[in-house]
């Protein structure tokens, strides 16, 4: 076997090796990189710049731990964009483990938002954020299409007391929050088929303003929607997470994970290339 | 008759999923809407089901010192544990979230969070393993997936400068016109596929699923 | 000291009036020469129409009407319309909501909870009236009072009509070919590479005295993939059952796990050998994704199967279970309908199945003539499909809009 025919055929443990060195070295040696803005992301970011104090955002917390990486960057930027902008936020997890995420992203941004903070210009004094006033936590409950069709008529349907017991009515954030026609928009961060529930279930049946958030796989598939007006942004995956964070000037864990990505995908293509050069030479010689 | 029931109940509950689509009145939505909270309950009573079927299995491997039957004992455990730790022994026992319990929150927190993390991340490895083999310039056809496969990676690349650029709306072009196209053929195609699949179903044509041929 | 007093009192007006001047600036949203002139009221809007809102559940009102003459001409000072609602024509009117200068319509809706502070009743008289705003509050124009008017609920959305025939369409056609089917015509169906490929795994793992692995995927009992999927693991299932091979069925729904097992048991059981099914053949993991993905793997490389078949709904662990797959060296056939994910299952499986072809799996393991035939009224479904298709770009592209009409389905 010569070298073309190994570089065709190189065993996949080898690819395996080179990532993982790619990711550990980029990950210890801390150095940044530009970002670009796309639109779809810009839209999102904008639509919530300009709600007014008090307005009330619905996010939906649908994903597991192991899209934490890509999706909780988001959510954490969009929920401190809006408590600092003293937005109200409802927060739904439509996934098994959303619950533990919703919680964590809930404490984090909470212990962020106490602190003073200079965004794009604009000083937010710290404050505290509370329960039942600036948030409400929903909880989780199975079977995201019914979940997302009974919150459509009223959220005590599904939810008849949020997350840690109390009852909807008895607090004060949801007074006359009855249904989506009290929300200014959904943004839904989506590991899995929930998103095309929000979708078709969701927007398509009680016809509010859609963002979705989810993972760089899934990112591609949903394109359709944006071009048809179903859905009004688009994050994909961590470079979407890093657009978000460049956008509201808080840089965080995407930013920083974002020149991993990069070099992993620079890694990629020299395998595809080295693998093709393999291929073309082996290909010449035994033709 | 044991087949004959389930034949009829699914034509019947079928029937009336179509009908109920053109009918938009409150009475026929009240129906619809009642039907669905069976599922809650099937659901409910399915996962005691489900959980009872899991025990039984990790069981009986370690009863009969099956091949790593070690592994049983491991979920057995984490099962126990995390239902054990759901509740909140301290404060409202039957009102309460499991993540209020302490050592709930710290087993997801340190042990959940990052093992399904770590579970995800074996698919940048794979991916990576995957394009190496697949994106070959083998035929025609192959080499214009090479190149577009290429196209969308590098558009990513903040180094390509104005070249970025360029491929930004290429790789948006290649989205939304020829991937888009197929997609819709395929979408098209399942479309139909689902609709013959129900009508075969609700007729009682399939009936693969009831175990007869 | 009576003068002192007045030069005071001279000296407070001077200081207090500037103050008071600013205040009032600050207080009015109009500009200074709007204080000075009060601004002429806006004509009102005219031709009120309501009627009940068509096709919906009830509880709404659609309102539409000639907007303000002083809407975008004569003083141009209109920015919205108000829309009042009130039980009877002397009121009290309540607001029910706002919209921008322009529009000419508005759908009332209410709630239909009797809970909801928003609750409107159906069958009784409402009234309407719309109010013509400008940017000074206190200068609008009110109009008549219109109504009574009555909401209700229909019996049939005439929105989907066009859905209502193509369902008619295709079940005509379904039966036409299933007919023809049964009376011995010969349907020929173009071969499928994975289906074909189904059999000759079951023999190997039968030769190599190795399970099969079958995976239902993530999907729910009510996705079609995964009705698609029971119908094929009930083939595979007797085929295992003949040949005495083991099969091994991790689920990670509980009730795609029930419905499993009484298939893989019918299955046994048509086989004629129920004694060989074992409870444990069909089990439950968890209902966690990545959990799911890694007892799967753990068996994969564990039980080493001769053969993996993934078929139904899959998402990011698609390619996590075929690589690990083929790196336990199995033979591996997938199929979903998941467009995603098909990619993945290409390049790590041996065989695929794209799309629709996972639905007709079943109809080319069994070649009956009842399933070949609705795959009959498939093909030519889309083939109509790609003639309308075609027919609505040629006339889009001449300028006929009508067509594209005929179309709309509403919500």
């Amino acid at each position: 076997m010569n070298i073309f025919d190994r570089m065709m055929s190189l065993d996949r443990r080898w690819v395996f090796l080179f990532i993982a060195l790619v990711c550990v070295i980029t990950y210890v040696w801390p150095f940044s990189i530009p970002i670009r803005i796309t639109e779809e992301v810009k839209a999102i970011y904008s639509f919530i710049e300009k709600l007014n104090e008090g307005d009330i955002i619905f996010l939906g917390i649908d994903y597991d731990p192991n899209a934490l990486a890509e999706l909780h960057p988001m959510s954490y930027a969009i929920a401190e964009q809006a408590f600092r902008k003293k937005l109200r936020v409802i927060f739904v997890t439509l996934s098994q483990n959303g619950p533990g995420m919703a919680d964590q992203a809930i404490r984090d941004i909470s212990d962020s938002v106490k602190l003073d903070k200079t965004y794009n210009g604009v000083f937010y004094p710290g404050r505290e954020i509370k329960n039942g006033i600036d948030y409400v936590f929903l909880g989780y409950k199975p079977y995201p299409a019914l979940v997302i069709l009974g919150m459509g008529q009223n959220f005590r349907i599904p939810f008849p007391s949020d997350y840690y017991g109390t009852p909807l009515d008895s607090i004060p954030m949801m007074k006359g929050v009855m249904n989506y026609d009290q929300v200014k928009c959904v943004i839904d961060f989506a590991a899995g088929n929930v998103a095309d529930m929000w979708i078709s279930y969701g927007q398509g049946r009680y016809n509010f303003p859609l963002a979705l958030g989810m993972t760089g796989v899934m990112g591609a598939d949903y394109y359709p929607y944006l071009n048809s007006g179903q859905i009004f942004g688009i994050m994909g995956g961590l470079l979407g997470a890093a657009q978000y964070e460049k956008l509201a000037d808080n840089p965080g864990p995407a930013i920083d994970g974002m020149r991993i990505q990069v070099y992993a995908h620079i890694v990629i293509i020299l395998f595809i290339i080295i693998g093709n050069i393999g291929f073309l030479v082996s290909r010449r010689k035994q033709g | 008759m044991k087949r004959q029931l389930p034949l009829f109940l699914v034509l019947i509950f079928g029937l009336f999923g179509i009908v109920q689509y053109f009918i938009p009145h409150e009475k026929s939505e009240w129906m619809y809407e009642f039907l669905l909270d069976w599922i809650y309950i099937i659901g409910i009573f399915a996962l005691a089901l489900g959980i009872w079927s899991l025990m039984r299995v990790s069981w009986d491997k370690i009863k009969h010192k099956r091949q790593n039957w070690q592994y049983s004992i491991v979920t057995l455990t984490g099962l126990f544990a995390m239902i054990f730790f759901g509740f909140n022994y301290f404060r409202d026992f039957f009102n309460s979230a499991g993540l209020q319990n302490y050592m709930f929150r710290a087993f997801f927190d340190h042990i959940m969070i990052p093992i399904q993390a770590t579970m995800f991340s074996l698919l940048a490895f794979f991916i990576a393993s995957a394009a190496y083999r697949a994106f070959r310039a083998r035929s025609l056809l192959a080499t214009l997936l090479l190149i577009s496969a290429l196209i969308i990676m590098l558009r990513f690349n903040p180094y390509l400068g104005f070249i970025g650029d360029y491929m930004e709306r290429t790789a948006l072009w290649l989205l939304n016109v020829p991937n888009l196209a197929a997609k819709r053929a395929i979408i098209i195609g399942v479309g139909l596929g689902m609709v013959a699949t129900s009508l075969k179903v609700i007729l009682g044509i399939e009936r693969a699923y009831l175990g007869k041929d | 000291m009576k003068r002192q007093f007045l030069l005071l009192l001279l000296l407070c007006f001077a200081v207090a009036a500037p103050l008071a001047t600013a205040q009032t600036a600050e207080d009015s949203p109009l500009s200074g020469e709007a204080a000075v002139a009060v601004s002429p009221a806006p004509g009102p809007v005219s031709n009120i129409q309501l009627k009940d809102t068509d096709n919906d559940h009830g509880h709404s009102v659609t309102l539409s009407w000639e907007i303000s003459p002083d809407d975008g001409a004569g003083l141009n000072n209109v920015i919205g319309y108000e829309i009042h609602r009130a039980l009877s024509p002397e009121g009290p009117f309540v607001k029910r909501a706002g919209v921008p200068a322009g529009s000419h319509s508005h759908v009332d809706v209410g709630s239909k909870e009797e809970s909801s502070p928003d609750y409107m009743k159906d069958y009784i008289d409402y009234y309407y009236k719309i109010r013509t705003i400008t940017a000074d509050s206190a200068v609008n124009a009110e109009s008549t009072v219109a109504g009574p008017i009555q909401s209700y609920g229909q019996w049939f959305n005439t929105g989907r009509v066009p859905v209502l025939i193509f369902v008619a369409c295709f079940l005509a056609l379904t039966l036409y070919f299933i007919n023809r089917a049964k009376g011995g015509a010969d349907l020929y169906v173009r071969p499928l590479a994975g289906i074909g490929a189904v059999d000759e795994a079951i023999g190997r793992a039968t030769e190599m005295g190795k399970p099969i692995l079958y995976v239902l995927g993530l999907g729910t009992a009510a996705d079609i993939a995964t009705i698609a999927s029971y119908t094929i693991l009930g083939r595979v299932a007797k085929k295992v059952a003949e040949y005495q091979t083991g099969l091994i069925v991790p689920c990670y729904d509980p009730i795609v796990m029930t419905v499993a097992q009484e298939t893989v048991k019918a299955s046994y059981a048509d086989a004629g050998r129920p004694d060989s099914y074992k409870e444990d053949m069909v089990y439950f993991v968890t209902q966690s994704q990545f959990a799911y993905v890694a007892a799967v793997n753990g068996t994969m490389l564990r039980d080493l199967p001769a053969t993996n078949i993934y078929m139904g709904k899959f998402y990011a662990e698609s390619l996590i279970l075929a690589e690990t797959g083929a790196l336990a060296g199995s033979i591996q056939i997938a199929g979903t309908d998941e467009i995603a994910q098909i990619p993945f299952f290409v390049v790590a499986c041996d065989y695929t199945l794209i799309g629709e072809e996972l639905y007709a799996a079943s109809a080319y393991l069994g070649r009956e003539p009842l399933l070949l035939g609705s795959l009959k009224a498939q093909d030519y479904a889309k083939a109509g499909v790609i003639l309308i298709a075609l027919v609505g770009f040629i006339l889009l592209n001449f300028g006929v809009d009508g067509f594209k009409e005929f179309f709309f389905v509403s919500n």
